[in-house]
């Protein structure tokens, strides 16, 4: 049964100009004044013919059609600003669209964020009610799963602090405890699994994926794809405000790696003046003799350097990347913090600094390989991430094993060999 | 849970319910009843912004009390005290934290629902609900306090002789209108803030001014000097006072007046300002509702 049926969707923003974040009313009066003339001039040099020109807007996406059936779980995929967020949005009646039509059968839970409405004065049961009651749970469901829910976020006896005094970890987990007890027919969910430790990750992740086999309808907008070819049944790829592909999961996610990102060697973030404490400025894959290399060879080693500036005195952070294949499964993800003289360094002053990772050869079988990066202080919280930055390959160059080799690795490892017992000696024949 | 009142097709199995988003335009319904259905959402906004109130201050709640308290002092010395003006020849301290204690309540719910909006828009911008509850909430959290201030009032009457009558039943019913006011305007002020952060500066300014174009400090009949001073016939003076009630503040001020037993001595019940001002705050309220609802599908792309 059809449960979600988008036909011809749209949404439009308005830019820069009049309809920027907030104006005052001396800009609006005064705008009032000036826009007429600057229409009539923009008209006499034949630039604008109406008013729509001159506020400058953009599709966040258009035309979009499609629907869902019941039962299905459905990821979609595209970069940042393909409009992925923005669709939830108006599938969750936040925000309206500008045009098309959406009609959803069944009851509608999403999920953009958690811990949306804590109150850091609040106890954590204060706010598991709170929190509850602006997802949409009546009170009396609450009261039925508080105690599932505290137990899944691993709150225990802190319950009746107020969540000011919580660990990140702590009040990640106790939000997302209350959000995984949702128990809609439709749920929208937006890139929330990046939150909290490694550990809880995977409960999560768990969590959704008991979600998904339990015959409910999910939308589900995520970064990391290995969760959505594990999760999802069907996935859809946005690309400059459109669908650009409809299909199983495993075909779009690779088609959405291997497009946008052409194979190189160096990544140089577009948008280094973010706000984060830390921020990636650059990742780059060298050959072992430091020469920037998009192509491996599978019996030479390499390296990934990261570079990074801290802006503020920052403990216990830990720089990352993560290697994932054509399928979006993340083949290991590695610190620098691995390595103990770096894991002892105190607190990193403001600079800028560069963390190099040395690949071993023969490690990663000949195929695409993308990377992920970011910083994170462990267990605690995230401070940047950039999802499929770079891709490379690796060359069959020195591949020699005969047969291919299944699995996702093709570790060259040590063999020994030896007789445990001799074979008897063939009896000469007797004559 | 969530939408499953504004469905088109009302059946008893929600799940057979169809949603249609559309976009809206201009005027829209109210949609009271998609309100009703968050009420819990209501109850738990209002039950935060109450708890959350007084948190980390070391006099509480009892602020409440204080605030009202000490205008009704300063007031007194200055308005009767030094001034010398009339208070309907009732005592001008209980006359005064009568007008004081609605006041109050009425400012403080202004001045919040207000900024609520913009205080929520993490809330606007990650979930949908009827946003109709955020300014509700942040008024009806002032119920408490107004409560904890009348009780003060109650407390003061055996002190200045003031008998506790059975009008003291129809104070509901002004508080309800000065709820009416508060969160009417407070629909205008909050949505327009939305959009021009003008409004939090003009608030303040616009309490002030409002509680001087209301007989709080000064009498009601103090209109009728206009007869001695500029030779106004009574009838105008009387059309300009029902003119006044237009600010509903008006009739709810003379309403817990009368309702109290502080009222002018000898006057009858002022059912005709009532009237006025009742229909006052009917008109800023729906409008208000009206108003919210239009701007409503743009607070979250605009805040």
């Amino acid at each position: 049964m059809e449960v979600i049926k988008v036909e011809g969707l749209g949404k439009r923003f308005f830019i820069g100009g009049v309809h920027t974040k907030f104006r005052t009313a001396r800009d609006a009066i005064s705008d009032a004044f000036i826009a007429p003339f600057k229409r009539a001039a923009a008209l006499l040099r034949g630039h604008a013919t109406g008013a729509a020109e001159l506020n400058e807007s953009m599709w966040a996406f258009r035309n979009v059609s499609f629907s869902v059936n019941q039962g299905e779980v459905v990821g979609l995929v595209g970069k940042n600003g393909a409009g992925k967020t923005t669709m939830l949005k108006v599938l969750s009646r936040i925000t309206e669209p500008t045009e098309g039509s959406i009609e959803i059968r069944g009851r509608v839970g999403s999920l953009l964020e958690v811990g949306t409405g804590f109150h850091p004065e609040l106890t954590g049961r204060e706010n598991v009610f709170l929190n509850g009651a602006i997802l949409g749970m009546r009170k009396t469901e609450i009261d039925k799963r508080f105690d599932e829910i505290i137990e899944f976020a691993e709150i225990g006896k802190f319950i009746d602090t107020p969540v000011k005094h919580y660990s990140s970890g702590m009040y990640v987990r106790l939000a997302f405890a209350v959000a995984a007890h949702l128990e809609p027919e439709i749920l929208i969910v937006d890139e929330v699994l990046s939150v909290g430790d490694a550990a809880f990750q995977r409960k999560c992740l768990g969590k959704m994926g008991d979600v998904a086999s339990s015959g409910r309808t999910v939308l589900f907008v995520s970064h990391n794809m290995a969760a959505v070819t594990q999760l999802c049944s069907r996935a859809l790829l946005l690309e400059d405000g459109t669908v650009a592909m409809d299909g199983k999961p495993h075909e779009v996610v690779a088609a959405y790696l291997s497009r946008g990102v052409e194979n190189q060697a160096e990544w140089l973030n577009p948008s280094p003046d973010s706000d984060s404490e830390v921020e990636v400025l650059a990742i780059r894959i060298r050959d072992a003799q430091d020469a920037l290399q998009p192509v491996v060879n599978f019996k030479d080693p390499f390296q990934v350097e990261l570079e990074y500036e801290v802006r503020e005195p920052m403990r216990g952070v830990s720089m990352a990347f993560q290697i994932l294949d054509s399928q979006g499964v993340v083949i290991w993800t590695s610190e620098d913090t691995d390595t103990p003289h770096v894991r002892d360094r105190m607190i990193m002053e403001p600079g800028t600094y560069v963390s190099t990772c040395h690949v071993p050869a023969g490690v990663l079988r000949p195929g695409r390989y993308f990377v992920n990066t970011g910083a994170h202080i462990p267990g605690v919280r995230i401070i940047t991430g950039h999802q499929q930055v770079l891709a490379f390959d690796i060359s069959s160059v020195g591949f020699d094993m005969p047969g291919g080799r299944q699995g996702v690795l093709a570790p060259k490892l040590d063999w020994d060999f030896r007789a445990v017992r001799s074979p008897e000696p063939v009896p000469e024949p007797q004559l | 849970m969530a939408v499953a009142e504004t469905y088109m097709e009302a059946g008893p199995d929600p799940a057979n319910r169809v949603l249609r988003i559309e976009p809206s335009k201009g005027w829209s319904h109210l949609q009271l009843g998609e309100v009703w259905a968050f009420r819990e959402l209501l109850y738990f906004l209002t039950w935060r912004d109450i708890k959350v109130r007084y948190k980390q201050s070391v006099l509480g709640a009892a602020w409440a009390i204080i605030q009202p308290v000490i205008s009704m002092v300063v007031f007194t010395l200055i308005f009767s005290v030094l001034a010398g003006l009339e208070s309907d020849g009732q005592d001008y301290r209980i006359w005064n934290i009568t007008a004081l204690v609605p006041w109050t309540f009425f400012a403080n719910g202004l001045t919040n629902a207000s900024n609520s909006l913009v205080g929520s828009q993490n809330l606007i911008k990650k979930i949908y609900f009827p946003r109709l509850v955020i300014p509700s909430a942040s008024v009806l959290a002032g119920l408490v306090d107004f409560c904890l201030a009348f009780l003060i009032v109650l407390a003061m009457m055996p002190f200045f002789d003031v008998a506790y009558s059975i009008r003291l039943l129809t104070l509901p019913a002004f508080l309800g209108v000065a709820f009416m006011i508060a969160l009417g305007m407070g629909l205008w002020l909050s949505a327009l803030n939305v959009q021009f952060r003008d409004v939090r500066f003009t608030v303040p300014f616009l309490v002030q001014l409002w509680m001087y174009s209301t007989p709080i400090v000064y009498e009601f009949s103090s209109l009728s000097k206009l007869e001695a001073r500029y030779g106004f016939t009574p009838e105008t003076i009387e059309a300009l006072g029902l003119v006044w009630a237009l600010n509903p503040m008006v009739g709810v001020v003379e309403g817990f007046r009368w309702a109290v037993g502080v009222g002018p001595v000898g006057a009858a019940f002022p059912w005709q300002l009532l009237l006025v001002s009742g229909m006052s705050a009917a008109l800023i309220f729906v409008g208000g509702m009206f108003y919210f609802r239009r701007m409503e599908k743009t607070f979250a792309d605009v805040v």
